[in-house]
């Protein structure tokens, strides 16, 4: 592995944080906030130590890029009715410990639910295959990135008959949640650090708006260490010249126009819905729903189980979290009672949440 | 007879032939011929270290090993990192209706392949046949009992600021072995399984008499789990460097692809050891001497800071080194 050895050469992490010291002093007094959209980003942040990297007058926040983290409870409370009847529920792990407004899948779990855990949808189809005489329920939860292989699914379910397999859907897209981002006049981020996989599906095209009619900073990077300090460096740049832009450091993987032929599968599988996202309310437009001539794969649609809002913890503020309101640190049930154990909210269970990130890597390095 | 059916645990004439055809003769010889129910040793010394295992891998076999070796890795290395010479295993198997009798064949060939090679004798057995759906295949356990090292002096409360903490090799292979096996990745290069025994590296340890302070195996939890219990209410921690934590390119791949932390993943041929920088570079030299312990390399140091595992990343940050939540791998050992 070549390549991740190449990316973390510790001499050019060095050259880089001292041109980040520069580019902080040329910034002067002024404050900046960036945020890095996607939760693999704020992983790698907290995973390499990079926060210690960055000068002190630029602060790094999350953002809404963490699909379970924006994920209703009330999703879980539908996908826990639907295991209750007997179905088998097959899910990408992080959703495991989410907890919904009456316990997660891994409590259903343990109590006899038959839930199940797939690192690649497709695996489901020979589950069921080998199950049919039962339903089988896969989460579709994610971003474009799993958007794609979501489709993928419904259209081999489709091509190969499976009809015990259906889906239940909350799955989103990221450049809503931005438009969001940007309107709310209480949020005032500098620029954008965007996601480096979902990018690659949906290319660093779809972020002109926030450079040329927001006026923020917006730069596509990659998630080795190099890459994010470097993502930096051009976000820093960008705002020192004022010359917001679409700035994709990591053409290595992502084109400007993305990948089409994924595009045109969500295209064909899926239509635009409103959605609700945890913290953030209905963002129009952000969700993905079966398109209507494969609605018969649609497991709410199946199971007569509409899912509504379910009921958040009101202490937790995943919300604001999501949102770069605040820093996980600053939630009152951060680290007690809130802990990957027992977490509160969805921020504390996935991996690639922002309190879990803050707990696991950063609490008392402080 | 190409399966195992109930009768062959009825203790009837299919228990006995079972016993005396497929496993007795594999092992023990002389006065120990048949694995009695209990058996009759005279130790060669006064101090005994007594440990035991049970192992549910899935799959039973995978790159690089099977159940049977690890039956037998497993609790030779629990009794060497407590300081003992591994002399006696037991093994108990407990089998499903329905196992393959050529799978059995190939686990209780590994268990005597490696019981030789660690010099240890199994000495006492048990069989258990359960009904189809009771248990995955077969379960194995084993219990070790092993001669005190007596120029060894463990306790990880003598852990001091500026000890050396040095593994023997690279990390997490098992348990990315068996995590793929087990999903059924396909991957020109996948991992392979690195169990082994570690009593050599052990006994090569000893020589360097009291500077060892501790050692352990990292198996399940991976180094970050041991080296978290191990500061455990102390007033010391460790800081690890990444840029010279060993880890094997597979293993590295199919972490970077599944977003796992190698640090958290198990390995079962590897022993870790905390020493004083006097005799670091004396046990490096002794370990990479030895076939097992040819990717030895010292990971980090001994720092004042109550109770906390850290790594110093290459990048040039710091962060934590949490332990691992458990629902990751389960069942991988
Ligand atoms: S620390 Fe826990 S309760 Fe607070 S915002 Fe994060 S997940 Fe919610």
């Amino acid at each position: 592995m070549r390549l991740i050895d190449g990316f973390r050469q510790p001499r050019a992490a060095a050259a880089l944080t001292a041109e980040l010291a520069e580019l902080g002093t040329a910034l002067g007094a002024r404050q900046v906030k960036l945020m890095e959209v996607c939760g693999s980003h704020t992983m790698a942040i907290a995973r390499h130590g990079l926060k210690d990297l960055l000068p002190p007058n630029v602060r790094l926040v999350s953002g809404p890029g963490c699909p379970v983290c924006v994920t209703d409870p009330g999703y879980v409370d539908a996908a826990l009715a639907i295991a209750e009847r007997g179905a088998a529920v097959a899910t990408f792990g992080d959703m495991l410990r989410v907890p919904g407004s009456r316990g997660s899948l891994a409590d259903a779990r343990a109590d006899g639910a038959d839930v199940r855990v797939f690192y690649s949808p497709v695996q489901v189809l020979d589950w069921a295959a080998a199950d049919r005489g039962r339903p089988w329920v896969v989460l579709a939860v994610g971003f474009e990135t799993t958007a794609a292989p979501l489709a993928a699914l419904a259209l081999e379910i489709r091509r190969r008959g499976c009809d015990n397999v259906t889906l239940l859907t909350a799955t989103k897209t990221v450049p809503p949640a931005l438009d969001a981002l940007v309107t709310d006049p209480a949020l005032s981020i500098d620029g954008f650090l965007c996601p480096a996989h979902v990018s690659a599906i949906i290319g660093a095209r779809a972020y002109l708006p926030y450079a040329e009619e927001h006026g923020r900073a917006c730069v596509v990077a990659g998630f080795e260490p190099l890459d994010v300090l470097d993502g930096v460096r051009a976000l820093l740049t960008q705002l020192l010249r004022g010359e917001p832009r679409v700035d994709n450091r990591y053409e290595r993987v992502v084109r400007w126009d993305g990948n089409p032929a994924a595009q045109r599968a969500i295209a064909r599988v899926f239509r635009t819905v409103d959605a609700p996202w945890r913290g953030l309310g209905v963002i129009p437009g952000s969700g993905l729903a079966l398109a209507d001539d494969l609605s018969d794969l649609d497991a709410s649609l199946r199971f007569e189980l509409p899912v509504t809002p379910g009921r958040v913890n009101p202490a937790c503020r995943c919300g604001d979290v999501l949102k770069g309101v605040i820093d996980p640190e600053g939630c009152r049930l951060f680290g007690a009672p809130c802990t990957p154990d027992r977490p509160f909210g969805p921020c504390m269970v996935s991996s690639e949440g922002s309190c879990a990130a803050a707990w696991r890597y950063r609490r008392s390095t402080q | 007879m190409s399966r195992i059916t109930l009768a062959h645990g009825g203790g009837g004439r299919a228990s006995r032939h079972l016993i005396e055809h497929e496993i007795a003769h594999r092992f023990a010889s002389g006065p120990l011929e048949g694995l009695p129910d209990a058996a009759t040793l005279s130790a060669p010394c006064t101090g005994l270290v007594f440990s035991t295992d049970s192992f549910v891998v899935q799959p039973l076999e995978f790159p690089g090993g099977n159940i049977g070796h690890l039956a037998v890795h497993g609790t030779v290395n629990d009794v060497a990192v407590a300081g003992g010479r591994p002399l006696w295993l037991s093994l108990g198997l407990i089998l499903e209706e329905g196992l393959p009798l050529e799978l059995l064949r190939r686990v209780l060939d590994a268990v005597a392949a490696a019981a030789r090679a660690c010099d240890v004798q199994i000495v006492t057995g048990d069989t258990k046949v359960v009904p189809r759906g009771q248990c995955d295949g077969m379960y194995l356990n084993t219990a070790g009992v092993g001669a005190v090292l007596p120029t060894l002096a463990l306790d990880r409360r003598r852990l001091a600021v500026g000890d050396r903490v040095l593994v023997s090799g690279t990390l997490g292979d098992h348990g990315m072995a068996v995590m793929c096996a087990r999903e059924g990745f396909e991957l020109a290069n996948a991992p392979r399984s690195d169990t082994g025994p570690v009593h050599r590296l052990v006994m090569a340890a000893a020589a360097c008499g009291d500077g060892i302070r501790f050692m352990r195996d990292p198996t399940r939890g991976g180094l970050a789990a041991v080296l978290d219990e191990i500061v455990d209410g102390l007033a010391v921690g460790v800081r690890l460097d990444e840029g010279h934590l060993p880890f094997s390119a597979p293993a590295r791949a199919v972490a970077e692809l599944l977003g796992v932390d190698l640090l958290h993943v198990a390995s079962e041929g590897r022993v870790m050891a905390v020493c004083s920088p006097e005799v670091a570079p004396e046990v490096l030299h002794a370990w990479r001497a030895l076939p097992e312990g040819h990717g030895a390399m010292d990971v980090g140091e001994v720092v004042a800071e109550p109770a906390s595992v850290t790594l110093a990343t290459l990048a040039g940050g710091r962060r934590i080194v949490d332990v691992p939540l458990g629902e990751l791998l389960p069942r991988i050992c």
